[in-house]
């Protein structure tokens, strides 16, 4: 097991090591360097040079950016004069991440349930109800969804907040439209793992030991059906966490996608570099702790040493 | 005692009918190609042909739609502002003025080219890299894939984002990002198929019989895993266009006087509490096209490979 975390820890090491890279050399590469442009105040020209070492050699540059961010140092915005990247991020991520994890939990519970029952009544019209659900919720973009539920249940039928974040009765429809794609997602794969699970020979075991269907479908099918959903979550937060950019947008939502949009609009460059690391490097530990939790949910994984 | 057992059959109602070595190896019915069969299968999967029929009916009047209004898609008209569907103008008009059919038409172009082109890019890629890692194996293989699984761990859309605040907005930046990012899953699926399609008896015939790398690669491998090729680019067009609705929607997509769906939407988003239709029509669109061309890819999935039916 020691192996199989340490093995997986190189690998995200190695990942965020070279997305960082990566956007380093993306920033030498901006076209016209906005960076030190005439229109950048004096201030924040200096708060640049200070964090990028523009007039430094490249190499250490590089270095200087490195060590930056180990401190854990992000950068300053570009049009703000005492705005930092981890300000903004304390004050909004809790936000996101309040949003984010609810629809994570609503799309896993969702997508699990709707999975076992297409499963269970296969080629019936419950099935083919969860399936249309299903295709329809990868089809349709949460910034399709949202503005839909608020036109319905906000303006016209008056049941739910049209917007904001301050209470249980807000956090719905956002949850909702956040989670569709991915509920659809997790359906479909949870619908064709236990299917395929069926077939085992386990299952037969089971069967000829005289269980009853109930507890088979419980105990042996259901477990195991779960196993290559929880392969997905990592890439179902990666999902969910940028689908918050648009969500948060549309219902107003003080999180940290409005400041992403904010900073695009803004041509803030250095505001969204610096968070566009903090997404990526927060998904890369989040993939992480995927692998490591199915790692322990399946020993098959972590005995294969890969 | 025999022939009493049969009944009123007489023997003489037999006859010999001799045998005919041709009729014996005839082929009962026109032989179909492994493509014609699919077509067949497919024909048959209805919710596939009418995903199949919108996408035609979509593609026709992106072609056409822009030319059966009178008005331009770029010209505003500040007496005509947020105009509802009428008869003058088909889908109403926007915040300044301009024809929404045109422009819904005029973006249409604009989501399923970059659709299309970023799929089909990202297909020739991935088939190209993924194809030379699985046949070559070995280091060649271990290098490659090292590569693409490191760039596979950070985010799609992250990588889509960074390239888009680097290289600007466009159209032509959008479908490198897209690109950029996308050829990936291709890559990992066309060499898992080259690896276990490398050990079959056929390709060892062909190496036998003296045939080039290149040979047996174009004519034996990738037709091979054409059809898990066919598959994932049909999948992977409604993704295309709905990265570009998303990168359009934060800002970051098409710019104007360009249209697109996603900016459609982005629009009419901003203003949908007092004209919805300004939203509605284009999430309609994007919706419906991803809708058909999920339908078509679960079909063509099923049609292409029945032991993948679930």
């Amino acid at each position: 097991m020691a192996r199989y975390i340490l093995n997986r820890l190189v690998i995200s090491l190695i990942t965020a090591w070279v997305l960082v890279t990566i956007v380093f050399f993306l920033v030498r590469l901006l076209p016209g360097d906005p960076f030190l442009s005439e229109k950048v105040t004096p201030e924040i020209k200096q708060n640049m040079i200070k964090y990028y070492g523009f007039d430094k050699p490249l190499h250490i540059q590089y270095i200087r950016y490195i060590s930056n961010l180990l401190k854990g140092d992000l950068g300053y915005s570009l049009r703000y004069k005492n705005r930092t990247v981890n300000e903004v991020i304390k004050q909004a991520f809790p936000y996101s991440a309040d949003l984010g994890i609810r629809a994570v939990i609503f799309a896993t519970i969702v997508g699990i349930t709707l999975g076992i029952i297409a499963a269970l009544n296969r080629n019936k019209p419950l099935d083919y109800l969860s399936m249309f659900i299903a295709i329809v919720g990868i089809s349709v973009p949460g910034f399709v969804i949202g503005p839909l539920l608020q036109y319905i249940f906000a303006i016209k039928l008056k049941l739910l907040p049209v917007a904001q974040w301050k209470g249980f009765a807000y956090t719905i429809m956002p949850t909702f439209a956040l989670s569709l794609g991915s509920i659809a997602l997790i359906a479909r794969l949870m619908r064709a793992s236990m299917l395929d699970v069926v077939n085992q020979d386990y299952i037969k075991t089971a069967k000829s030991k005289g269980l009853s269907p109930t507890q088979i479908v419980w105990k042996h099918q259901i477990r195991n059906a779960i196993l290559p959903v929880i392969t997905v979550l990592g890439p179902v937060t990666a999902t969910l966490l940028t689908g918050t950019f648009v969500i948060e947008q549309i219902f107003a939502i003080p999180g940290l996608g409005k400041f992403y949009i904010l900073g695009i609009q803004n041509l803030d460059y250095s505001m969204v570099l610096g968070m566009t690391v903090f997404y990526g490097l927060f998904l890369i530990a989040a993939n992480f702790i995927v692998d490591i939790i199915y790692g322990i949910i399946d020993p098959r994984i972590r005995i294969g040493g890969k | 005692m025999m022939q009493n057992s049969i009944g009123e059959l007489s023997q003489e109602l037999f006859t010999h009918v001799g045998k005919s070595i041709s009729e014996m190896e005839a082929i009962a019915r026109p032989s179909i190609t492994y493509w014609q069969d699919a077509w067949r299968r497919l024909k048959q999967n209805k919710a596939a042909m009418l995903g199949l029929i919108i996408i035609i009916l979509y593609t026709f009047m992106a072609i056409v739609g822009p030319y059966m209004t009178p008005y331009d898609y770029r010209t505003t008209n500040p007496s005509e502002i947020n105009q509802p569907p009428s008869a003058r103008h088909w889908f109403g008009t926007d915040s300044l003025g301009r024809d929404l059919w045109a422009r819904t038409w005029m973006g249409a172009r604009v989501s399923l080219m970059i659709g299309v082109v970023a799929a089909l890019l990202n297909a020739i890629i991935g088939v190209l890299v993924g194809g030379i890692a699985g046949y070559f194996g070995g280091k060649v293989d271990m290098i490659i894939m090292r590569f693409v699984d490191i760039m596979y761990a950070i985010p799609y859309m992250i990588i889509v984002i960074l390239m888009m605040v680097v290289l600007g907005q466009g159209i032509m930046p959008l479908i490198l990002a897209l690109v950029v990012g996308g050829w990936l899953g291709m890559a990992r699926l066309v060499r898992g198929q080259i690896l276990q399609l490398k050990e079959q008896e056929f390709v060892l015939a062909a190496k036998v019989l003296g045939a080039s790398h290149a040979r047996i690669i174009w004519r034996h491998l990738i037709p091979n895993t054409m059809g898990v090729i066919l598959v994932n680019l049909t999948m992977s067009v409604p993704g295309a266009i709905f990265s570009e609705a998303f990168l359009s929607f934060i800002g970051l997509g098409v710019v104007p006087p360009h249209s697109s769906w996603g900016q459609l939407a982005a629009y009419g988003a901003q203003v949908f509490r007092v004209y919805p239709y300004q939203l509605f029509i284009p999430a309609f669109f994007i919706s419906t096209t991803m809708l058909s061309l999920n339908l078509l890819g679960d079909g063509l999935r099923d049609a292409l490979d029945p032991r993948l039916r679930t």
